[in-house]
């Protein structure tokens, strides 16, 4: 029997420059981060939420082949990779947060819902990310 | 060369996103394209290559699905929803949910109630499919400064 998810991976163009989104940008925090040879693992995590890992993988070599790695290269780029969801506490609070920190790639600004408020935008690369402020069950049902 | 492609299919997808951001807006393919910042024959011709259709079709799509939800999710009538979504006849809204869905507005809201799914899956499933070989040469045309159906004022896309 499975009993946790701990590793989930999406696809990023340049992870460094994932790592300044991220973490500097969305307030994730680094998970692990130590390279071996050529290869860096790195991963982010919410904070308070130590173990489950969304790990930054970058299409190339020693994964991919150059022809394969320009594939999902493109497909990153047009967004029909990799997705995240995350939820807050606060959805209207982070949204200002991150257009103070220059995030400007909204899908979609905060709308409330009947199970709660959210939000979407998207990493540098493509990447869809969705926000969720759930209602509270006292909340939904009042 | 290939740093060329995704920085274009990165700009095609933020011109979608403004499609799906403001569908209710009369939009105009110039101001969606500049998002993009590209000409207009070429967005038109990029897009189609990166997406498989057209943006007026892609747009089309979006609208009819948002029209499907709001017939689906309540009670306002046909023609409000019609405009709703960004319509701006009802007699094109009506011709291109039965071209697309195959039945009327008011006999799809008679067979299906809510969906219990949140707003953004059903935006992200419920897009009515397109196979890229059935937009026909009309929607591929390159000189149209227009979705079809916006008015003269277009939408600004921030």
């Amino acid at each position: 029997m499975l009993t946790r998810l701990n590793v989930a991976s999406i696809y990023v163009l340049d992870k460094q420059e994932a790592l300044d989104f991220y973490v500097d940008k969305l307030g994730l925090e680094v998970g692990s981060d130590f390279t071996q040879g050529s290869y860096r693992w790195l991963t982010v995590r919410v904070p308070g939420q130590p173990d489950v890992e969304i790990n930054l993988e970058q299409p190339g070599p020693p994964l991919h082949d150059e022809a394969t790695a320009e594939q999902l290269r493109e497909l990153i780029a047009k967004g029909a990779l990799s997705g995240l969801v995350f939820h807050t506490d606060d959805v209207r609070a982070l949204y200002e947060t991150l257009q103070a920190r220059g995030v400007t790639d909204f899908t979609q600004e905060p709308i409330d819902h009947f199970y709660g408020t959210d939000m979407g935008l998207r990493d540098p690369f493509g990447n869809a990310i969705r926000v969720l402020e759930r209602k509270t069950a006292a909340a939904a049902t009042a | 060369m290939s740093r060329e492609v995704e920085d274009l299919n990165r700009r095609l997808l933020r011109a979608r996103d403004a499609m799906d951001r403001a569908y209710a807006e009369p939009l105009d393919v110039r101001a969606v394209a500049a998002v993009a910042y590209v000409s207009e024959a070429h967005f038109i011709r990029s897009f189609r290559a990166v997406f498989g259709e057209t943006p007026h079709r892609y747009l089309q799509r979006r609208r009819v699905e948002r029209s499907m939800f709001l017939l689906r999710e309540t009670d306002r009538s046909i023609t409000d929803i019609c405009f709703d979504v960004g319509f701006m006849s009802l007699g094109t809204f009506s011709r291109t949910f039965r071209e697309i869905i195959g039945e009327t507005p008011s006999s799809y809201r008679e067979g299906h109630g809510p969906m219990v799914a949140p707003n953004c899956v059903q935006m992200w499933a419920m897009r009515p499919r397109v196979a890229a070989a059935t937009a026909t040469p009309a929607e591929s045309a390159t000189q149209s400064s227009s979705f079809g159906e916006a008015g003269a004022a277009a939408a600004p896309l921030a």
